[in-house]
């Protein structure tokens, strides 16, 4: 069995049906019909009887082709705009339904769509992860113009991660062996990381970071968009002490965020998890090592 | 010698028009407050605290374009935090007996910053920016302001369009300023981060915007660029502008 190139099945998507057609070789169109047949002899796919497209009935007035896709999509999305792993109410009283909305459906939504405007009107940037994006447009602290919101979108989908309603107390496990061997003990940790939010000044981030040199825990402070990323440490959490993240709920009593933070949101499950990944690419204890 | 000028400015600055009686009165005539001028002038007594200067104006002055709950906490808590945190810094340093605009110089140590400059440097910022509103404001400025503005951008919608674009482009916490450079004797639009002011750029302020978060947070949330269209349509007070620039004027022609 031989199935002519002609039988190519076309799957199109109009709405939520499915359609199967033919496709619309490049060979086919006007003017070039002779083209084809060099084609048909090149291709000798036998699958003719399982791939008959099913005929189904023209209605009054509709044409063969209507269901093809006469043109490509245009692609206009790069990124997309991740929701919360809860909802918005899940982090009530501590961090309220409307600071969700306004911040994750307007600041992070807005970064979303400037970076996707970026990267529509030149495609030098495209086809990166947003990591490596980042890495790339930081351009070793000469930063680009995609810079800030490309990190403002990565920062801020780290930083829904790094809560969960029900969150706070202590780490468990490995987690908190690290941060009594780094720190001292747990509450001294929690300390120095509330008085650094307290006084980073201006906009910026503060993070629990991995540092992969000096393989060790420790508190980092950044300001506007900058992440540990682009200087190769690994977060494990973040805090978001730019002043639209805490406004609505406490205006400008930042300890009192700072502490419900700690206290009610922090979620030591995702830092665990995010720990757990870092081993694979810092070794954290003495290594193994079997004895024959 | 750079640095020498822009200390003798600054401190003209501070004597010429935030604190001296003249601009106190002056301030009176153009808004209807009917605080009196209580300002002591720097140069006779130095005090040793820095003081919380009220806006010249109740704080629901500004309604409906910039609520008063704005107004309480903008002023009675963040700017009130700055010239208390500030206080506690320089209780004790050589930073106690000098002008504010000293401290701001001095802590700004050439870009070095020094523990006592966001503090000193945000009381000042606001300070200047509650003196560049007024109930009722907006408008377009006239006579020498109006010229110098045609000719430096062209046209007044230009000025206003460059404003704008500094002030929503400015990212992260920040100002945006009209200023007149006193080498170049023309007036610029500048924008600065957290609590950078022009008077360690060595320009002479006229106008400035308050773009960190806290300042529009509470009216327009994240919409910054229609805070920035209220402020320059319904509040900004040019002739404040127009009088710090007779300011500078001076301050040159006395050089």
């Amino acid at each position: 069995m031989s199935w002519s190139s002609s039988n190519y099945l076309c799957l199109s998507s109009s709405s939520s049906v499915t359609q199967f057609s033919r496709c619309k070789l490049p060979c086919e169109s006007e003017g070039q019909r002779g083209k084809c047949q060099d084609l048909n002899r090149a291709t000798n796919i036998s699958a003719y009887n399982s791939l008959k497209p099913p005929s189904f009935k023209l209605d009054k007035g509709q044409r063969r082709n209507d269901h093809v896709l006469k043109k490509p999509r245009n692609i206009s999305a790069y990124y997309s705009l991740k929701p919360p792993p809860y909802k918005f109410d899940a982090l009530e009283p501590y961090m309220s339904k409307r600071t969700l909305e306004v911040h994750w459906g307007e600041h992070h939504r807005g970064y979303v769509e400037s970076l996707n405007k970026y990267l529509g009107k030149d495609d030098i940037l495209y086809g990166y992860t947003l990591d490596e994006l980042i890495r790339v447009t930081y351009n070793n602290g000469n930063p680009l113009p995609e810079y800030n919101v490309a990190a403002q979108v990565w920062n801020h989908d780290f930083f829904w991660e790094s809560m969960q309603p029900g969150g706070g107390n202590l780490p468990i496990l490995g987690l908190l062996e690290q941060i009594e061997k780094d720190f001292g003990s747990f509450s001294n940790f929690r300390e120095e990381f509330i008085e650094t939010a307290l006084t980073l000044f201006g906009s910026g981030w503060v993070w629990l970071v991995l540092k992969r040199n000096e393989k060790r825990l420790a508190i980092a402070t950044t300001t506007n968009a900058v992440t540990p990323l682009v200087w190769d440490d690994i977060p494990l959490l973040s805090l978001d002490m730019w002043e639209h993240s805490y406004y609505l709920d406490y205006k400008n009593d930042k300890a009192r965020y700072v502490n419900v933070f700690m206290d009610h949101l922090v979620s030591w499950n995702a830092a665990l998890a995010r720990m757990a990944r870092a081993q694979s690419f810092v070794n954290l204890g003495e290594p193994k090592i079997p004895v024959a | 010698m750079v640095m020498a000028s822009v200390t003798t400015i600054a401190s003209h600055l501070t004597s010429t028009f935030l604190y001296a009686p003249e601009f106190c009165r002056l301030s009176q005539s153009l808004h209807t407050s009917q605080r009196p001028c209580t300002r002591k002038s720097v140069s006779g007594t130095i005090s040793a605290n820095i003081d919380l200067k009220p806006p010249p104006y109740a704080l629901d002055a500004l309604e409906p374009h910039m609520s008063k709950e704005t107004l309480e906490y903008h002023w009675g808590k963040h700017h009130r935090g700055y010239v208390n945190n500030l206080n506690k810094q320089i209780e004790g340093t050589e930073l106690d007996k000098m002008s504010l605009e000293s401290i701001i110089l001095a802590s700004h140590n050439k870009g070095d910053i020094l523990p006592a400059f966001n503090n000193a440097a945000q009381v000042w910022n606001h300070e200047f920016f509650w003196e560049s509103m007024k109930p009722g404001g907006g408008g377009k400025p006239s006579g020498e302001l109006l010229e110098l503005i045609n000719r430096d951008f062209g046209s007044f919608e230009a000025l206003i369009q460059e404003f704008k674009l500094a002030a929503t482009t400015q990212f992260g916490s920040g100002w945006a300023w009209l200023v007149y450079d006193l080498e170049d004797k023309k007036l610029v639009v500048l924008k600065s981060s957290n609590a950078i002011n022009p008077l360690v750029l060595g320009s002479y302020p006229l106008l400035t915007l308050d773009v960190w978060e806290h300042a529009y947070y509470l009216d327009f949330k994240n919409l910054r660029p229609d805070y920035i269209s209220t402020f320059l349509d319904k509040l900004v007070s040019w002739d404040a502008v127009s009088s710090r620039l007779e300011a500078a004027k001076v301050s040159i022609e006395g050089k």
